[in-house]
């Protein structure tokens, strides 16, 4: 049934080669207004990009992970994160479980990624662990994994990496045709060149002002169809909308910003991390669909999980325009019920829960952070930092001597 | 005109034979996928059976007066072993049944403050919860796999290879006890 997404492959090819043909054309514009070449600036351009397609290839996921300081736990270290995650695995049908990373972040915001099936990784932040609920968590990491199931995380590093070699060569570009085509002109009043060389210097300088907005305009089309996509995945693992739904709406409620994001790896996250206080309706230049509005349509599911209601539940929101899911998918299955299966209950959130959870989350933080933990006989628990300097410290509770 | 009428037939039959083909590779795509998902589900109803002893010697000590739902535990346990080789139906029902009678001593530990604060049993209950929900979820995509698989056995042209090569229908994992469709009444979370 879920392969079935990848028809909508097709349409995001095209996309992804649209991309490409805009960096053929500024490669060679550039080769043709600079240097009189127009096959040496193409030849130019494209080894650029191969370069930096073989970096993201092998090393995006590394890099990714190190530039948010993610580190990594195991099924020991944090069981119901980690629980989570293989449950989610399993409703995906994927093959192998991924790598599961925290990061040290108050925001609320996850990540997946991941070059092939066989590596992949979920991150998620502290400050997300710490405040949703298990449902919730089910619902979020139902997207991550549908990321990674709907092969995302190749589609979109493919993606960076040509805006990012159309924005640079742009970038470089626009520079060295103001400099250079000063140069250009003086030498071609010297040797008389005429309107052409002009004429391509014009349409080169608008096309290095072009390039990079309507670069990113397609890159913004493709990342936002997926993010609806994997919402709709996520409510047919999980069976159950409202869980994500609800955790969108903590997501949304939160008024931290991520520490560590740049402009690259945005649109891996569950939510776009650039997100100002209060903000809703973004508009054109988003990586991700309106939060409140991604909200609405899995409330508006009502009771059914298939694509297919998601689609109508889209259709509902927006007034018409729908066809966000690729027609496979819609063919399938009309009706898939809510909650099949339904093991634990959700119970309302108790102020019991969220101490527990906050402190599940401190102490794997601490542990990450090489702090050890030792209890006093009175019971007092201490937190001793890695580069505390003695063997023994005095418990300030009950004034005994306690070894490290 | 004969060689035309003859090259045509056998390009007939190469197309026909070529569909054939592709149809009995989708089909056995589809059984090996039934195939790998309930291996999923094996797994999980393996581990859940490992942690009930453990579970219930936790519990033991702080239970004085729930022998009965012990037990029930206790006994579901061994009736589902003792089907893991009875077949997709026998063993549903015995694991439906097993899924009850662990809710129910799950319900029981509410009233028992002391045996919530125990991280042993902390642990286990989060395990149990998680184990759980896995086999809900394997048991979802075995489902899943086998109607995807039991529409192609049917549907046509698909269902003309099939009975051909003889793919039998798989077996749906139904949940056969009737109150397990409700969510029990307990916080697991």
């Amino acid at each position: 049934m879920w392969e079935q997404i990848s028809d909508n492959q097709v349409r995001s090819t095209i996309l992804v080669i649209a991309m490409g043909i805009l960096l053929i054309m500024v490669g060679s514009l550039l080769g043709q207004a600079l240097l009189g070449d127009w096959s040496f600036g193409l030849v130019i351009s494209l080894l650029i990009w191969l370069i930096m397609t073989l970096i993201a290839y092998f090393q995006g996921d590394s890099i990714l992970l190190s530039l948010s300081g993610a580190k990594k736990i195991g099924p020991d270290d944090l069981p119901r994160l980690y629980n989570v995650v293989e449950e989610m695995k399993i409703a995906s049908g994927l093959e192998k479980m991924p790598d599961v990373y925290i990061i040290d972040d108050p925001a609320l915001n996850a990540f997946a990624t991941g070059r092939d099936k066989n590596k992949t990784s979920v991150a998620v932040t502290a400050g997300l662990l710490q405040r949703l609920n298990r449902d919730e968590l089910q619902g979020v990491l139902g997207h991550e994994m549908a990321h990674i199931k709907n092969r995302d995380v190749m589609l979109m590093a493919i993606c960076s990496v040509l805006l990012g070699t159309i924005v640079i060569l742009a970038w470089y570009g626009s520079r060295f045709l103001f400099w250079g085509g000063l140069g250009g002109s003086r030498r071609g009043s010297s040797s008389g060149g005429g309107y052409a060389q002009i004429i391509i210097l014009i349409v080169a300088v608008v096309l290095m002002i072009l390039a990079p907005i309507m670069a990113q305009l397609i890159y913004l089309a493709i990342s936002r169809k997926r993010e609806y996509l994997a919402d709709s995945s996520s409510a047919l693992y999980t069976r159950y909308p409202e869980g994500l739904a609800s955790a969108l709406e903590k997501i949304a409620a939160s008024t931290e910003q991520m520490k560590s994001v740049n402009n690259a790896t945005a649109p891996m996250y569950i939510i776009n991390p650039f997100r100002k206080k209060g903000q809703v309706a973004e508009d054109l230049t988003s990586t991700h669909p309106p939060i409140s509005e991604r909200i609405r349509i899995l409330r508006a599911m009502a009771g059914n999980v298939s694509f297919a209601a998601y689609d109508f539940a889209y259709n509902q929101v927006h007034k018409g325009g729908g066809g966000i899911m690729p027609g496979s998918a819609l063919s399938e299955t009309a009706q898939i019920a809510e909650k099949e299966i339904r093991v634990q209950a959700i119970s309302a959130d108790t102020i019991d829960d969220k101490k527990e959870r906050a402190r599940e989350t401190s102490e794997v933080l601490w542990g990450l952070n090489d702090y050890r933990s030792v209890t006093c006989n009175c019971g007092t628990k201490f937190k001793i930092p890695p580069d505390f300097f003695s063997n023994t410290f005095q418990c300030p509770h009950c004034g005994a001597i306690n070894r490290i | 005109m004969v060689l035309i009428i003859g090259l045509v037939i056998i390009g007939i039959i190469i197309v026909l034979l070529l569909v054939f083909a592709g149809t009995y590779n989708g089909l056995v795509g589809a059984r090996n996928q039934v195939k790998n998902a309930w291996a999923q589900i094996d797994v999980q109803l393996k581990r859940r059976h490992d942690l009930i002893p453990n579970l219930t010697e936790t519990v033991k000590g702080y239970m004085k007066h729930e022998r009965e739902t012990l037990e029930a535990v206790t006994n579901a346990r061994s009736l589902a072993i003792k089907a893991v080789d009875g077949g997709v139906a026998a063993q549903s029902k015995a694991e439906g049944e097993l899924s009850q009678a662990l809710s129910r001593l799950m319900a029981v530990v509410e009233s028992y403050p002391d045996l919530k604060a125990n991280q042993n049993f902390l642990a286990l209950q989060e395990e149990l919860t998680s184990t759980e929900n896995k086999i809900g979820f394997s048991r979802q995509f075995y489902n899943d796999s086998v109607l995807k698989y039991n529409n192609q056995t049917q549907m046509f042209p698909s269902n003309i290879v099939a009975s051909m090569a003889g793919f039998k229908p798989g077996e749906f994992f139904e949940v056969t006890a009737p109150d397990e469709r409700e969510a029990p009444k307990v916080s697991f979370s």
